[in-house]
């Protein structure tokens, strides 16, 4: 396998946009190919990715039509990537895998979704297509609820009084926005409190409003090639050290929700084919869709011990000048999530991060950082590990 | 292969108050709702069974913020049933106002209701429900 790396990033500010899927991505592709000293016809291949194009725009099929708005030449074949909330990581993992292969020297990876455009209810609904048809989503499930279950679980399991586990939680929601607060492309640039978070509409027992992450538009894309190629294009190429991808089941036949057993073997993979261990992550951009999220997920990478991360937000350690930084962009909490964008903007943030270029919000010195996003109820899990050197 | 219990079927058998699940010849395990194969153990020799009803509430969760087409608030549930499968569904003849985390933990037992379809799902579907035992 040859060694890959990225060599541009792109993304669009995240939020309510009023451009087409395909005019952000556009935006993403062009911003990923100029920084990464290539030109479109240069790209050998799309990878894809889009959730509910079809939903949000009476649009499927979207890959060949953002490939024509880029000028990616017909040689390139465009290909679509679908895994809920995991769609751009997944999409990544292909294109570095066939990029480290052999098929291709350079590649266009990338994703975008125009979810605040359904409203409320229907992006309910359509988010909802992520869970089991005939066996859960006639429940009314939700994905808040999905990771509703998954609290109280955590509290009943770990002895956690429910107060106690929601006011961490809550400290969660006040880093990410925090961070938020210093990302320009960020959906939501302000700082909220605890207060904020415990006073906010109820969602889904015992999830508030601000324990969940918003409906977003926007796009992202990032340049993969052969690393030799990429040291030739730009002055500081970010490797690709190691990637994991694993999948589940229904909801209901994990059982024990505190551990996404998905993330679990993903992560290990990941670990395993970098060579590194969590000691070594310098920081990490995670899929805190909603608060409760982040804290399983610092525990499934072995930040810390199962039922001791719930208060890692509270006391500081996940923090910008914490011992182990968590969603330094905000997360998806604040950065905001427009689901077939997600994973390829966490990439971005990573990349930017490794290459000391994220000003108030810069994590000094990180060398290896740790891209993660879950896909669906704990059905799809992706993770990339990313280094400088 | 031909699947050995499908949605249809498992579908029909609530309709008539029947919980038509798997169980594996080769483990012995139950598989409820069907899948292709034994949750279990993988195996594709299942005969077709009847599940019993009663379970333990595992956690939950009131919806408040609904998918279109669904009225809140409602609880969900995943209940372990006694035979073992795991599975989804919602609470009956409780106010879902009134729940706490003491839920989890509570013995129930299984029913099943219709929920109207929607243009995406075309059709009415049964729904698993659990009341307290």
């Amino acid at each position: 396998m040859r060694e890959v790396a990225i060599a541009g990033v792109g993304m669009t500010k995240f939020g309510i946009s009023e451009k087409s899927n395909l005019e952000m991505f556009a935006e993403a592709g062009l911003e990923a190919i100029e920084g990464s000293g290539v030109e479109p016809k240069d790209i050998e291949a799309l990878f894809f990715g889009n959730c509910l194009g079809p939903f949000e725009e009476g649009q499927a099929h979207m890959a060949p039509f953002a490939a024509s708005e880029l000028g990616l030449p017909m040689s390139a074949p465009a290909t679509r990537f679908e895994a809920a909330c995991a769609t751009s990581t997944v999409a990544f993992r292909h294109a570095a895998y066939l990029v480290g292969a052999g098929v291709y020297d350079i590649v266009l990876v990338g994703g975008t979704e125009r979810a605040a455009a359904m409203g409320t209810s229907l992006a309910t609904r359509t988010f909802a297509m992520g869970a089991q048809s005939k066996y859960e989503s006639p429940a009314g499930l939700t994905f808040p609820g999905v990771f509703a279950m998954a609290a109280h679980m955590y509290a009943k399991k770990y002895n956690i009084p429910l107060e106690e586990l929601k006011r961490c939680m809550a400290e969660v929601a006040v880093k990410n926005h925090y961070n938020g607060s210093l990302n320009p492309k960020a959906h939501f640039q302000k700082e909220i409190t605890v207060d904020t978070v415990l006073n906010g509409m109820m969602v889904a027992d015992p999830l508030q409003l601000f324990d969940c992450c918003p409906f977003s538009d926007g796009a992202s894309a990032v340049v993969v090639a052969e690393a030799n190629k990429v040291g030739d294009l730009v002055k500081q190429p970010i490797y690709v050290a190691g990637m994991g991808q694993a999948s589940a089941g229904a909801l209901y036949l994990q059982k024990d929700l505190t551990r996404v057993r998905a993330r679990e073997t993903s992560i290990r993979h990941a670990y395993d084919e970098a060579g590194v261990g969590p000691e070594d992550i310098d920081v990490c951009e995670l899929h805190d869709c909603f608060t409760i999220a982040e804290i399983l997920a610092i525990e499934s990478f072995g930040f810390y011990d199962f039922g001791k991360g719930y208060d890692a937000a509270l006391i500081g350690e996940t923090g910008l000048k914490g011992k182990k930084v968590i969603n330094p962009s905000g997360g998806l909490k604040a950065k905001g999530h427009p689901i077939g964008a997600t994973g390829t903007a966490q990439i971005t943030e990573i990349v930017q991060q490794l290459r000391g270029e994220c000003g108030d919000r810069q994590v000094e010195g990180a060398k290896i950082g740790l891209v993660d996003t879950l896909g669906g109820d704990f059905g799809t899990l992706c993770n990339i590990i990313l280094r400088s050197s | 292969m031909s699947y050995t219990l499908t949605f249809s079927q498992y579908h029909e058998g609530l309709k008539e108050g029947k919980f038509l699940g798997l169980k594996c010849d080769d483990c012995g395990a139950y598989t409820f709702p069907p899948l292709g194969v034994c949750s279990n153990c993988g195996s594709s020799s299942m005969q077709v069974t009847e599940i019993e009803e009663r379970g333990t509430i595992r956690t939950f969760t009131v919806i408040r913020v609904a998918p279109e087409g669904m009225t809140p608030p409602y609880a969900i549930v995943i209940v372990e049933l006694e035979q073992g499968p795991w599975v989804m569904g919602n609470i009956v003849g409780l106010n879902p106002d009134q729940l706490n985390i003491d839920l989890i933990g509570r013995n129930v037992i299984m029913g099943s209701q219709p929920v109207k379809g929607d243009m995406f799902t075309r059709e009415d579907i049964r729904v698993l429900t659990f009341h307290v035992a």
